[in-house]
């Protein structure tokens, strides 16, 4: 589980891979022949407008749904996840947008929801190791450069801000070796966004593999390796960094043209 | 009382602007200690503990019943056994409402699970020639499948278990009338008690007092007082007592110290969080039903053993007195926060009113306004606790 001991020799080798994926829901063809190839240690954004299949796409990766077509590859072997534990287990950690935080529970309970370390009460009864959960959740928030203020607060009194990075951090903690980010900056303001890329960078240097899905290329271009963009529910195709501008990805999706046009509809009005 | 404090602590918080806690974290700060810590006083932190409500109320209780009933002999011993008795049968079924409730689910066939565990309980024992301790466990074996059925087809459905456990309620006050009629000819079946005695393992277990020996010595040095007989005037420590005590102890040591602890919060608070985070949340649930009718079952026996005779009528209304002891107890109704103190406090409360309304002067019919009253009380101070743990103002 340890991320930074695989790092590959050769850098071509990808860590994850949809190959022509489709998936339908009775008449509705959500993902139609999609392929996605993340590198190891890159940041892969995933573009698309609303309805453009992001949300399929990310349920599939996480193992809630199963592709109703084409193959999905972990370190080139195919596998077929039941359920989002497997992909948990196998190193596919995904925060969903509601960031699977229970708010009237503390941040070391939540940190360690589902997962909780534990000790020997007499030297028999599993109990949850509190001061573990709390010492540790505190240190590994602090590794990502958060400080919260007491690890027995309700993830309630956090910032959103907060609540993205302790979700983050936590899937980092517990061996994530691809992290998908669902909308990670998609409710936050402009300060609490680049908190959240931040900390995108910082898993990027540890050496885990990131898709960060958005719609707001502002966000996704200053962070990103590569981009696949995706629009009714196909892949327009995936571009590195130097052989796409920030223009050309805003102009790919479907809100780059309209809000162009929309652009020059109001200064034409202005000028008239 | 609230508002006086928060005040004093707004005062040690002045320096810091309010807006505090809407500052992103900072990579670059490397503050151990973090100036947006405030210092919370005590008595703010234990405001939100979520038993504060029914600890308050308690005291509240004690306090009107010892200037209004005081010198009626409603704390002698006597008087305390029998108010407490009450509250540990309501304090049983209140632990396992209040685990499940906290987990997201109601309950509501407890109460007919109660008068249904006792038929299950007579019925192989009196007519069919079964030993005591092999109905017992029958009973509950019977009661607990019940509550996984429940559980199951909650789950399941994915339908409110407001509407599974309604059904259930009546199927089972239902089939407690049915094999009562069947088998006595009447809604009661009574020599159960006498069946009991004479079994040694359900006698020791469930029938009568304990700690005798205790209560005798007590006598006999004069720290309670003595029956023109030289007998103690209470003869044991109620078997129901101890029960409760250890219902509660177990459950609240699960709740509080366990992973499973962990996970019951975690369905509740969220159960899709806690899916996607890996907590199986059926199974957690699930066996919180199943715990909900052993309570259910547990009180059965209990009160078969000392009223002596199973009834259809049993139990009636009980699934709502142990959701309200949960409630008075801090837990919410949505889930997620909640504590088997707070409802062991609820299930107190229940007791002391019940019993203690007829050591006073007042007319005892006003038990359930008082207690409806309360409830709406607890509700809105719950409500209020809520808020500020989610928005920490």
């Amino acid at each position: 589980m340890n991320a930074q001991a695989n790092i590959p020799t050769s850098t071509d080798d990808y860590i994850l891979q949809l190959e022509g994926v489709s998936k339908f829901f009775g008449t509705v063809i959500s993902l139609k022949d999609v392929t996605l190839r993340l590198r190891r240690g890159e940041v892969h954004c995933l573009l698309g407008d609303n309805g453009a299949g992001k949300s399929t796409l990310i349920k599939t990766l996480a193992g809630v749904h199963r592709p109703s077509e084409g193959r999905y590859l972990i370190d080139g072997e195919e596998v077929n996840f039941k359920s989002p534990r497997e992909a948990l287990d196998a190193g596919i950690a995904t925060v969903f947008q509601d960031l699977a935080l229970v708010p009237l529970m503390s941040v070391a309970r939540n940190f360690f929801a589902g997962r909780e370390p534990t000790r020997k009460m007499f030297g028999m009864i599993p109990v949850i190791d509190m001061q573990l959960a709390a010492s540790t959740a505190v240190d590994k928030l602090a590794e990502m450069g958060i400080h919260v203020r007491s690890p027995h607060q309700p993830v309630g009194t956090m910032s959103g801000g907060e609540r993205q990075c302790l979700a983050i951090a936590r899937a980092i903690h517990f061996g994530a070796k691809v992290l998908i980010l669902d909308e990670p900056t998609a409710a936050l303001g402009v300060k609490q966004s680049c908190n959240v890329l931040k900390l995108v960078h910082k898993a990027r240097e540890r050496g885990i593999s990131v898709i960060f899905i958005t719609h707001n290329v502002h966000h996704a271009y200053p962070i990103g390796d590569s981009f696949t963009l995706l629009n009714r529910g196909q892949s327009m195709g995936t571009f590195a960094k130097s052989d796409i501008s920030k223009e050309e990805v805003l102009d790919m999706m479907a809100g780059g043209t309209e809000i162009q046009s929309l652009v020059d509809e109001l200064e034409g009005r202005q000028a008239a | 009382m609230s508002t006086t404090t928060s005040d004093m602590s707004m005062s040690v918080a002045k320096t810091i602007p309010s807006n505090a806690s809407l500052k992103p974290p900072s990579a670059n700060q490397a503050a151990p200690g973090d100036e947006r810590v405030r210092r919370i006083s005590p008595w703010r932190a234990l405001l939100n503990r979520p038993e504060l409500g029914s600890i308050a109320a308690t005291i509240l209780v004690f306090v009107f019943f010892g200037v209004f009933a005081g010198n009626s002999g409603m704390f002698n011993l006597d008087g305390i056994m029998n108010w407490s008795q009450v509250a540990a049968y309501l304090g049983i079924i209140a632990v396992g409402a209040c685990l499940l409730m906290i987990a997201g689910e109601f309950d509501l066939s407890l109460g007919s699970m109660i008068g249904f565990a006792g038929m299950v309980l007579a019925v192989p024992s009196m007519y069919f020639g079964w030993p005591m301790w092999l109905s017992m466990l029958f009973a509950f074996v019977v009661c607990m499948a019940l509550g996984w059925l429940n559980g199951y087809l909650v789950m399941r459905t994915k339908l409110p278990s407001f509407i599974v456990t309604l059904a259930f309620m009546f199927i089972l006050r239902g089939l407690t009338i049915v094999l009562s009629t069947q088998f006595a000819g009447s809604t009661i079946i009574s020599g159960v008690g006498d069946k009991i005695a004479q079994d040694p393992v359900t006698h020791a277990l469930f029938q009568g007092n304990t700690f005798q020996w205790l209560f005798t010595w007590l006598a006999h040095v004069g720290v309670i007082n003595q029956l023109p007989g030289g007998e103690p005037v209470v003869a044991g420590l109620p078997k129901v007592l101890l029960w409760w005590a250890a219902v509660a102890c177990s459950a609240g040591f699960v709740l509080s110290k366990t992973r499973f602890g962990n996970w019951i919060f975690t369905v509740g608070g969220d159960a899709n969080a806690a899916k996607n985070v890996g907590v199986p949340v059926r199974r957690v649930k699930i066996s919180l039903f199943v715990l909900t009718a052993f309570c259910a079952c547990l009180f059965a026996v209990l009160q078969v053993s000392d009223v002596g005779s199973a009834a259809s009528d049993r139990g009636l209304q009980k699934e709502f007195e142990a959701i309200i002891a949960a409630v008075i107890g801090g837990a919410l109704l949505t889930g997620g926060y909640g504590s088997v103190l707070g409802a062991c406090f609820g299930a107190l409360i229940f007791g002391i009113v019940q019993i203690g309304i007829s050591y006073t002067n007042v007319n005892s019919d006003w038990y359930r306004v008082v207690l409806g009253a309360m409830l709406l009380l607890a509700v809105l101070f719950n409500h209020y606790i809520r808020s500020r743990a989610t928005t920490g103002k």
